[in-house]
């Protein structure tokens, strides 16, 4: 049988191209392989099955990952956010799904035109002038950040936070590595968990390339001294780069009033679905400084006119900075991004809208501290261990059971708890980090409280 | 031929649909226990810290903005929506509708990366066997499905060739990367992403890999080579054995772009080429789609001598079941966040099973059929060649040149794309590779009925007949598109430079 995918499958045809073409066997196609690396056996992989079968297997696999009886608790770099459903309508169009890169812009102007919105937004809600059109996810975007300073200094260490993610940190160190670029971190002050200024000041130097800080933090409270810590970074004339969850910005100041020259982050709440941490979108804006734009790395999207001058319309621009025509002297080798959650996010914010971005970043914050302050009410338990102001996520620290048996004993009861910080970070103790987004209700927190405290009790 | 009209909706920027107080979406209403909890948002949050001023978002109501998009998907052509994609190097396949029901299940999509093991068994045994079968088509022994894209890939090839000399003590001296000129523009950017010199060899007469030019170069430097195969103009690379010895022999490693694997698929393995890493698009040949941009997945896999230098985690299955593994004690670290792109993963997986062994060669086999067909039928026709090695027969793509056209009537291969464009067919790869004057690179695929390679031989033919009888009808395409001829260096030029709204309003006033 000639397989659906394949029209020319049909014996017939193949007889008569190949008779067109002057063949007797498709064999002569490949007689230019020598003989000694063909393959003289079938595959070893399983299929080929039709439709129905393909179906009814994966869909046995997919019941093997476990439901909750709520989201889970769990945040870090990616979180559990609703997606509204016009999201996934547009970008389930086959016009945008199934496009490749949009190399002829007269036919790709849809792609273009969202892509440039998407820039567009993005500026509008970190304060930045210009923003590429998506790296692969946050840890990259902070990696190609820390090349791009070094590019822009030409010094070659970065400082971050003590308490950043392990897993952005272990990216931050294969990009930067190759250019013999130093990662130092950064102390912070054990009651609020905010950055250490004296610290920072005194690890700065005239080797710094850049400043780092996540906004909110990685155990989700608040730095509060960000143009402070703008300043000492301006001062010793490295980069300050801010690193963010785009929906705390509907109630956060954005990176760009107080002094970042490049702003990153986790694009995923943004209209994308978990997917088990993969495609995520990688957020990347700097300041509008020409110098700047022009070691930008990836693609950008830029707004011009027909040749006839009648009409608007969109290209990918500046791409002298590319790989396909600087190659290595490129600013990255970076071509296929993650457009399509890209396009999720422009629908995503748009729907939104400056309104409702705000209610959903305060409905996230008032759940998230109905939480803290249920859970902190536990006997044994302090949540959060930091006294600032968090956002959505927050430590939980358990006196009398161990984060391992607490999240075990959660899971017996068909709830998700949050991630453990022992191992990242064994100097908090017994410490998990949670994460309260509006896909937790007040009933979904009330469950998880009430499990805690049998938890704990047991 | 078909006559091809594309939408034009004139479609304004979402921020001109904007009307103050308009909404597309309400978030839910903080219960009041809940509100009373968290008090007055605005005395919670540190005041230094406080938006003050809302992001100027667009406030668009539901309706509007799901037109607005409608609009701008019909102003996009895409393979499962269009007649013909061959866009060289892309391996623009059909993307199989059962493989997007699949991965919208939401035992997929609600998934978080850092829940329990014992909750995600269904994913990471998807991972698991989708890794194992990559292996077993590329001849490999180990790898990782961490890198997100095929570049991102190179980049992990590179760093796991660096961390393999540093190991041997031999980093400082092996500097260097052997790149051809036909390669990719990511290979040399790869490897100079990952710390090291490009060296660029000159291709052969016949396109391929010059064993002399390659000799002179290998030496105590050499880190590695990476190499496509087929090669960019199509072509098997015949002396791959010798390539990866010269290159063993100076002690570097061969590094295998995956970009082209469609065409051998169940034919022939990188793996028993010689090849040390390969690097996999899993948005090429195993049609996943590839999203306007991405996202992609660039799956790596390696010889078993570089196996402790993977990326962690992997996913290992013992007796209780599948488990992310940290276990890598020479590893380079992580690339990605988390594990990669998990959804392209799981299509790549129901593409596997829907084609099986024998439905994959079948592919190569068709893709390498269609390209030749096309070949055969173009270089016939006027004004167009087939440059290098004429005689030997293509792969899954090929590189024509439209360098006589051009000289006999001003019509360069950039008005033959755009002359496609208005036929309703996408263009191929044009100008690339760099070695072809005026290249056409040609990539018609498996999943393109002869009708359509018939199609678009027509129109290249009818094409060169107007070229050559009124050539400014050729040079004033398209004409049928959403737009006409773009001005890409206005898009570029400082002074009309335009990268966003907030830029466009400094530039035009609150537009």
């Amino acid at each position: 049988m000639p397989h659906p995918y394949i029209p020319n499958s049909v014996a017939e045809i193949k007889e008569k191209m190949m008779e067109e073409m002057g063949i007797k066997s498709i064999d002569e196609l490949y007689a230019d392989i020598p003989a000694e690396v063909r393959l003289e056996r079938e595959l070893e992989i399983p299929g080929p099955y039709p439709e129905q079968e393909v179906k009814r297997r994966i869909e046995g696999l997919l019941r093997r990952n476990q439901r909750f009886r709520c989201p889970p608790f769990l945040g870090g770099g990616v979180w559990p956010h609703y997606v509204p459903v016009v999201v996934d309508e547009i970008v389930s169009r086959a016009e945008f799904l199934t496009s490749y890169t949009p190399y002829q812009p007269e036919i790709t102007q849809g792609m273009l035109q969202t892509l440039f919105e998407y820039q567009s937004l993005i500026c509008e809600l970190t304060g930045m002038e210009v923003a590429n059109s998506s790296m692969y996810d946050w840890a990259t975007a902070l990696g190609e950040a820390a090349r791009m300073a070094e590019r822009l200094t030409r010094r070659s260490m970065i400082l971050v936070p003590y308490l950043t993610s392990p897993s952005r940190l272990a990216v931050l160190r294969a990009y930067t590595e190759p250019v013999d670029m130093k990662v130092v971190q950064v102390d912070y002050d054990e009651a609020t968990g905010l950055l250490d200024l004296e610290d920072l000041k005194e690890k700065i130097n005239s080797e710094t390339a850049a400043v780092y800080i996540e906004n909110p933090s990685y155990l989700g409270f608040v730095e509060e001294e960000m143009e402070a810590i703008a300043e000492v970074a301006h001062d010793a004339g490295s980069l300050f780069i801010v690193g963010v969850d785009p929906i705390s910005l509907g109630l956060l100041r954005p990176p760009g009033d107080y002094g970042a020259d490049i702003v990153i982050g986790e694009g995923q709440p943004l209209g994308n679905h978990m997917n088990y941490g993969g495609p995520l979108l990688g957020i990347f804006a700097c300041r509008g400084d020409p110098k700047m734009i022009r070691q930008m790395p990836g693609r950008i999207i830029g707004m011009t006119t027909t040749v006839d001058g009648s009409k608007r319309g969109f290209v990918m621009t500046l791409q002298t900075r590319e790989q396909h025509i600087r190659r290595e002297r490129a600013t990255s080798n970076i071509c296929t991004n993650q457009a399509l959650c890209a396009v999720a996010a422009a629908v995503y914010l748009s729907l939104l809208g400056p309104n409702g971005l705000r209610e959903l970043a305060e409905l996230i914050t008032s759940r998230a501290h109905y939480a803290m302050r249920r859970i902190g009410e536990l006997p044994g338990v302090k949540a959060p261990i930091f006294s600032s102001y968090h956002f959505k996520e927050f430590t939980v620290s358990f006196e009398d059971k161990t984060v391992g048996e607490v999240h075990r004993e959660l899971l017996s009861r068909g709830i998700h708890g949050g991630k453990s910080l022992v191992e990242e970070f064994p100097e908090l103790g017994e410490t998990a980090l949670y994460c309260v987004t509006e896909l937790h209700t007040k009933e979904d927190i009330d469950l998880l409280v009430s499990a805690l405290e049998e938890v704990l009790e047991g | 031929m078909r006559r091809f009209r594309q939408a034009d909706w004139d479609e304004p920027l979402i921020f001109e649909l904007s009307y103050p107080g308009r909404v597309g979406f309400i978030p839910p209403k903080a219960e009041p226990e809940v509100s009373d909890a968290a008090g007055d948002i605005e005395e919670l949050v540190p005041q230094n810290m406080l938006r003050r001023e809302p992001p100027r978002l667009p406030e668009v109501s539901e309706v509007m903005v799901l037109r607005h998009y409608i609009h701008l998907s019909q102003m996009n052509y895409g393979v499962n929506s269009g007649i013909f994609y061959p866009l060289g190097s892309c391996t623009m396949k059909y993307n199989p509708v059962i493989n997007e029901a699949l991965a919208s299940n939401p035992g997929l999509t609600e998934l978080h990366p850092e829940q329990d093991e014992s909750t995600v068994q269904g994913v990471l045994e998807m991972m698991y066997w989708l890794k194992r079968w990559l292996m077993e088509i590329t001849g490999m022994d180990d790898g990782t499905l961490q890198p997100a894209a095929g570049a991102h890939g190179e980049f992990l090839g590179c760093l796991l060739i660096r961390a393999y000399h540093e190991d041997r003590g031999e980093i400082d001296m092996r500097r260097e990367i052997i790149v051809p000129d036909s390669a990719h523009g990511t290979n040399p950017a790869s490897a100079m992403m990952a710390g090291f010199k490009v060296v660029e060899i000159p291709s052969g007469e016949d396109g391929c890999v010059d064993l002399e030019a390659l000799r002179s170069v290998v030496g105590e430097h050499t880190a590695g080579m990476m190499l496509t195969n087929p090669n960019t103009l199509g072509i098997f690379e015949s002396d791959i054995v010798e390539i990866a010895e010269i290159v063993h022999e100076a002690g570097g490693l061969m590094y295998y772009d995956g970009a082209n694997l469609n065409a051998i698929l169940g034919r022939c393995r990188p793996g028993d080429m010689g090849f040390d890493i390969v690097h996999l698009n899993l948005h090429k040949t195993f049609s996943t789609p590839h999203g306007g941009g991405g996202p992609g997945s660039g799956p790596v896999l390696v010889k078993e001598f570089l196996s402790d230098f993977l990326p962690v985690p992997t996913v290992e299955k013992s007796e209780e079941g599948y488990y992310l593994s940290y276990d890598r004690p020479k590893t380079i670290g992580k690339i990605h966040g988390y594990y990669g792109n998990i959804n392209p993963m799981l299509k790549a997986y129901a593409y596997i099973l829907s084609m099986g062994p024998e439905g994959l060669k079948e592919a190569a086999e068709i893709s390498v059929l269609n390209a030749n067909y096309i070949a055969r039928k173009l270089r016939k026709v006027r004004g167009i060649t087939l440059p290098r090695a004429p005689k030997r027969p293509r792969k899954h793509e090929a590189v024509l040149s439209a360098s006589e056209m051009e000289r006999e009537t001003g019509v360069r291969t950039l008005n033959i794309a755009k002359a496609l464009l208005d036929r309703g067919l996408h263009a191929p790869t044009i100008y690339f590779p760099l070695i072809v004057p005026e290249a056409l690179m040609i990539e018609p695929t498996e999943t393109e009925p002869l009708e359509a390679l018939d199609a678009f031989i027509e129109a290249v033919r009818e094409i060169s007949e107007i070229a050559y009888s009124k050539p400014e009808e050729v040079l004033s395409a398209p004409r049928n598109t959403s737009v006409t001829r773009l001005d890409e260096a206005k898009a570029a030029h400082p002074k009309t430079l335009c990268l966003s709204w907030r830029m466009y309003k400094e530039r035009f006033g609150e537009g």
